[in-house]
């Protein structure tokens, strides 16, 4: 699957995604949020960590 | 249709996928719902309960979202894994001390104030070297060693300057002595399911796995097993990470946590710990 970075435009190559699942840019280290709707994927900017983020 | 486990995430990560793989290895129907995309009817308890299946596996990064949702459910008679006693307790570091306390479970020596003058003296008591934490925090964020008084009257007016009033407690512990490492166990229920060693990497004291902590194999001793298990025990059981610190004067639990992350575990351990906490979720569905 071939997404393209909203940030920078970098192609970015992912396999076997799921709706929620955090991608990385290549190019600009960028968090990204797979987005599904209906049946098609996309992807938006992730939540920046917060302070009471983790286990 | 209703579904039998609801996985409640805002974000999908390694832990979350395997959750999902091991219930679709069991055939078990488990919905993966985005605690980001839903509202929730509060003031009704009986409101939009047909979101949500028998059992939820809350696992949500960010801890009062996790919170406040697993109070909302649990409310409408939900059962959430974990429950709201034991995600509370967990999410912070002085109510975890005192359930400990409570129970008898040895811990490092922790002292509590609310202004930097105060916590000065409490380190005087205390003795250096000492750690300073945040009540509410995770992955060792803002967890410093306090190695002598200087350091530590930087550190505290650092702290005093930081806005959020949670800032100013001071939750303070004895530096407790021990190997470049600490023992992570994951408990489901009431099953010691794993135990891994977590060496800290080079030029760093903490030892979080998302510090980049290393995960080695750790041999489960009867006195572990029967320490963990009743620490698990006194923050109200569930699916819980409990540390471990090997100390001079034994095994101390050094906290307790509710939405563990077990990638670490995982890399370190042959148990299905994934599948063992799907189990663990379709038992607490049946009941």
């Amino acid at each position: 699957m071939k997404f393209t970075c909203p940030e920078c435009g970098a192609e970015i190559e992912a396999e076997d995604v799921i709706e929620g699942e955090i991608l990385t840019c290549p190019d600009c280290g960028v968090e990204l949020e797979v987005v599904l709707e209906g049946d098609s994927y996309s992807l938006k900017p992730a939540e920046k960590e917060a302070e009471d983020w983790g286990e | 249709m209703s579904h039998k486990i609801t996985l409640l995430y805002d974000r999908i990560r390694v832990e979350e996928k395997e959750l999902i793989n091991a219930a679709e290895k069991r055939g078990v129907h488990l919905k993966a719902v985005d605690a980001k995309a839903l509202h929730v009817v509060a003031s009704d308890l009986q409101a939009d309960k047909e979101l949500f299946g028998d059992v939820i596996l809350e696992r949500c990064i960010s801890f009062f979202r996790g919170l406040y949702l697993t109070a909302v459910l649990e409310s409408k008679g939900i059962t959430v894994i974990n429950n709201f006693e034991t995600a509370n307790i967990c999410g912070n570091k002085l109510l975890t001390t005192l359930a400990l306390a409570k129970a008898g479970v040895p811990t490092p020596k922790t002292v509590i104030a609310f202004t930097p003058e105060e916590a000065e003296k409490a380190l005087e008591e205390l003795g250096y070297p000492a750690v300073i934490k945040p009540v509410f925090g995770s992955w060792g964020r803002l967890v410093a060693p306090l190695r002598d008084r200087e350091m530590a009257q930087y550190i505290l007016e650092h702290r005093a300057e930081m806005g959020s009033p949670l800032h100013q407690i001071y939750y303070i512990q004895e530096m407790v002595e021990r190997p470049p490492r600490d023992i992570r166990t994951i408990v489901v229920g009431d099953e010691l399911v794993a135990a891994i060693y977590r060496y800290a990497p080079p030029n760093e004291w903490r030892t979080n796995i998302a510090r980049g902590g290393k995960a080695e194999p750790c041999p489960v001793t009867p006195e572990l097993e029967e320490l963990v298990l009743k620490a698990a025990k006194a923050v109200g059981g569930g699916v819980l990470g409990v540390d471990v610190l090997e100390s001079p004067r034994g095994l101390l639990v050094n906290e307790v946590n509710s939405t563990v992350e077990f990638r670490g575990a995982m890399s370190a351990s042959k148990i299905d710990i994934p599948g063992k906490i799907v189990d663990y979720a379709l038992e607490k569905a049946r009941r």
